[in-house]
């Protein structure tokens, strides 16, 4: 009888223990803390991604309700997919696109623009990735939701889908 | 007039030696940080041993940072307030993390009780 029980909740344990891992197969490798609302933005100083002016942060959050901070690349395959999702938010006049050009070459950042379409009211670049870095960025595709305090009110790791798109539109309305 | 020249040459090369000092001690410091901060888009490595696109940038902005003149507990700050506890591999003591620094002393007791049981028995 005692043999029994022991079997029996061993396997139960191991049944849980297959349901918790499995179900983790499905979760993002990527930890985000909770921390990230409403953190204010960093200043940073960077250059124009077309002009190749140098173009401070105070520049930049000037006119705005709502800011969108894209970090995207040429050579990121993500950024292809979000491209028309970026697009579409580009209609929203209460929001202004920044694109943060990830580690890129310059002539391919161009090209990708000018083929997929501009989202973007500025491109700055970030040649070496320490900005995304001091914004508390993973890597490309990032984007992050400020408000015209200069918050961080939203940040989302990875790309923009449909249903991340109306999330957005929902918090600015 | 030789005096002078001498003196001279021992200032400058004694700056030097500081100089190399001071930037040995930057490398070791930042070796060390680098080793106890975790590469967020890699399994299971270091950002001192990842060669990922957010650990070279990670390498220059601590690199940034030390130059600044931060201390290594006001670099670790800094960090946390970005990416949260997670990025330093050296939890701390708080409400999210008091089963992992207090089931390990448990356990410990609790299997020291269990053989002194035994022995108690054998006995």
């Amino acid at each position: 009888m005692k043999n029994k029980i022991l079997l029996s909740l061993s396997i139960f344990f191991l049944i849980f223990c297959f349901i918790v891992f499995f179900k983790g197969l499905d979760n993002s490798n990527i930890y985000v803390p909770d921390s990230v609302s409403e953190k204010p933005l960093i200043n940073f100083n960077s250059q124009d991604l077309f002009s190749n002016k140098k173009i401070l942060s105070d520049q930049i959050f000037t006119d705005s309700e709502f800011y969108i901070l894209n970090i995207w690349a040429s050579w990121c395959l993500p950024c292809r997919k979000e491209h028309p999702h970026l697009m579409k938010l580009k209609e929203n006049s209460s929001i202004k696109l920044i694109g943060l050009n990830y580690k890129d070459n310059p002539n391919s950042a161009k090209k990708f623009i000018s083929e997929f379409g501009n989202p973007y009211s500025i491109n700055i670049v970030d040649s070496n990735g320490t900005i995304a870095i001091k914004l508390g960025a993973y890597g490309v595709p990032e984007t992050f939701l400020i408000n015209k305090e200069r918050k961080i009110i939203k940040k989302i790791v990875g790309p923009l889908n449909k249903k991340l798109v109306k999330e957005i539109n929902l918090i600015i309305k | 007039m030789k005096i002078n020249k001498f003196f001279l040459i021992l200032i400058v090369m004694l700056s030097f030696k500081s100089l190399y000092a001071i930037e040995q001690n930057n490398e070791i410091l930042k070796n060390k940080i680098l080793k106890n901060i975790r590469c967020l888009i890699c399994q299971g490595q270091s950002v001192y041993d990842s060669q990922s696109d957010f650990a070279i940038s990670m390498k220059l902005v601590i690199d940034q940072k030390i130059t600044e003149g931060l201390s290594e507990n006001e670099i670790y700050d800094y960090l946390k307030n970005q990416y949260g506890q997670w990025i330093t591999y050296d939890p701390e003591l708080n409400k999210n993390t008091y089963i992992l620094w207090i089931l390990p002393i448990f356990l410990f007791l609790f299997g020291g009780l269990m053989v002194l049981r035994k022995l108690n028995i054998q006995k």
